[in-house]
């Protein structure tokens, strides 16, 4: 764990040594708060609950196309600026390379996600809503997070630069997205799977209403650690070419 | 120390390297030297163990590349043609970084970054960014993360390419200096390069080693010896007088002010005495007939079959080397 820790402290100040994590901060704070104020305060009277449902399903869309613009430059940017070579030619474990990177754009999207905390307090002042409902909606915007991140990883371990990672990691994410949709065309069982394997309608809403399911859990967790482990051997099967 | 056999690489259909066998030994300077598309590149990564051979085996220290790889790149430092540096780390940070990850611990990371910096001259910026710094600088930071953890081998891709002539030969010295810990793998498309640093040379042309000869063996190697003749007379005549002496192969003709003419020859046998004694029966002033120290780019486009692109370079043949 040593490795990973120190690849995990490397990346972490690169994001707030760089331009670009300040700019990835700032850009989701803003439209977070733009949609918040918009669509879910702004939009009549309702409930509290109902609100916190409205921000965490718009911070739910801007979480993952953050998770993707954080974890493209992973091991693309490396590989574009020649110093994969570092890490590569080290004696590390290539699974050690990809939990490092892995944790750090991860820890980087959850102080993203913690920095709009001041949202859901602000339904305090004219309203209530219970500790849980936050963090169960936090929680499923953190596992959203890790799966589209783990994604985005695999994406940028694959591509040869940020743009090809970028859409590469955008297409497996709207295919996880799209197999929803799938379900409601098809016949059993391979509507049951569609829809049991799409990223967002079966398993996020329930953390919005403030329902932590075991299912879902493991069903972010799962998703996640598969993606992780096809990075994993994308970096080993690089050596074969 | 490096073993390699048989050592073979495809892509796709395209051989790269084509059983490759050759041993570099504890402390020795080797310089790996071939055109572009040689297959330079493609060892330095199997050695690395970066990318995996077709065929072939390659050990470091005993240990295969292939079956001992984490095991391989602990005894290994490499610079890559481009640096492997994170610009937004300072030079101490990031050569810290780099002890780190090939397994020092702290306290033993910061006395040898310290010695390193100090051995390639960046204490003076270890406080600088590296994106902030000059070419030279960064190719200095770049052999430093390379030795920063005493690897037994030291693998270098072009470490002098884009240096100005001062910091060319900075760079010379630093990595002769690197011969008195490590066994030096350094490949490089400036000639001169190799011939200042190196023991011995492995010479690749399309995938193929063609030879690996001993610095000091290579006018051997060729068979043939060069000369320097510089006579004060009419070049052109003085040219066919020399191309028609049995045992001279090549000459290469340079005009200089003062209606001297120098010629480069390449000898096969030594035959410098009928030189002399041709160009002074033939009216020509001679005032120059010695032996340089036999230049690499000459054998390494002879025994690549290239001819140099010279310009005025003639052939004792008649024929004019064209620009490649």
């Amino acid at each position: 764990m040593r490795m990973v820790t120190l690849i995990v402290r490397r990346e972490l100040a690169a994001y707030f040594r760089s331009p670009l994590g300040f700019i990835i901060l700032s850009t989701v704070l803003l439209l977070d708060g733009l949609l918040f104020n918009a669509y879910a305060l702004g939009a009549g009277e309702r409930r509290s609950s109902s609100v916190l449902m409205l921000f965490f399903f718009y911070s739910s869309g801007t979480t993952m196309v953050a998770s993707l613009v954080i974890s493209m430059r992973l091991l693309a940017e490396e590989r574009q600026t020649g110093s994969a070579a570092l890490l590569l030619a080290a004696p590390l474990r290539e699974w050690e390379i990809i939990a490092g990177k892995f944790l750090s754009a991860w820890i980087f999207l959850a102080i993203i996600t913690v920095a709009t905390v001041y949202m859901p307090m602000l339904i305090f002042v004219n309203g209530s809503v219970t500790a849980g409902q936050i963090v169960a909606g936090y929680l499923g915007l953190l596992l959203l997070g890790a799966t589209a991140i783990a994604i985005g990883t695999l994406g940028s371990t694959l591509a040869p630069n940020q743009i090809v990672a970028t859409l590469l990691s955008s297409g497996m994410l709207v295919l996880l997205l799209v197999l929803w949709w799938v379900g409601s065309v098809t016949a059993p069982p391979l509507s049951t799977i569609s829809v049991y394997a799409a990223l967002y309608p079966k398993h996020f809403p329930p953390f919005m209403s403030g329902v932590i399911s075991t299912a879902n859990v493991l069903y972010y967790a799962s998703a996640t650690y598969l993606f992780l482990q096809l990075a994993v051997r994308a970096l080993e099967a690089r050596r074969w070419y | 120390m490096i073993a390699v056999e048989n050592l073979t690489r495809y892509y796709g259909a395209k051989l790269a390297l084509d059983r490759v066998t050759f041993q570099i030994d504890r402390g020795e300077a080797v310089g790996l030297l071939g055109l572009n598309g040689a297959g330079k590149s493609t060892m330095l990564r199997i050695l690395t163990s970066l990318m995996l051979p077709s065929a072939g085996r390659a050990t470091i220290d005993g240990l295969d590349v292939v079956q001992n790889a984490r095991a391989v790149r602990a005894r290994l430092g490499y610079l890559p043609d481009v640096p492997p540096l994170y610009g937004e780390m300072t030079v101490h940070h990031f050569l810290m970084f780099a002890a780190q990850v090939r397994g020092l611990e702290e306290k033993e990371s910061e006395r040898r970054v310290g010695e390193v910096e100090e051995m390639t001259a960046l204490s003076d910026v270890r406080e600088e960014r590296a994106s902030h710094l000059s070419h030279g600088y960064r190719q200095r930071l770049g052999i430093a993360q390379a030795i920063v953890h005493r690897p037994s081998v030291v693998i270098l891709d072009e470490p002098t390419s884009g240096l100005d002539p001062a910091q060319t030969v900075e760079m010379r010295g630093l990595i002769r200096s690197l011969r008195e810990e490590h066994t030096v793998l350094f490949s490089s498309h400036l000639l001169p390069e190799v011939s200042h640093v190196c023991d011995r040379v492995l010479i690749l042309h399309r995938g193929a080693l063609l030879g690996q000869p001993k610095m000091s063996d290579l006018a051997a190697v060729l068979g043939m010896h060069a000369v320097l003749v510089r006579v004060r007379g009419e070049g052109g005549a003085a040219r066919a007088l020399l191309s028609k002496l049995e045992g001279v192969h090549e000459v290469e003709i340079e005009q200089f002010g003062d209606g001297q003419t120098e010629f480069r020859l390449l000898l096969k046998p030594d035959v410098r005495p009928q030189v002399a004694r041709a160009l002074i029966e033939g009216g020509f002033e001679l005032l120059r007939l010695d032996r340089p120290e036999l230049d690499l780019e000459t054998v390494f486009l002879r025994l690549t079959g290239h001819k140099a692109p010279a310009s005025g370079t003639k052939h004792a043949n008649g024929d004019a080397d064209r620009p490649a």
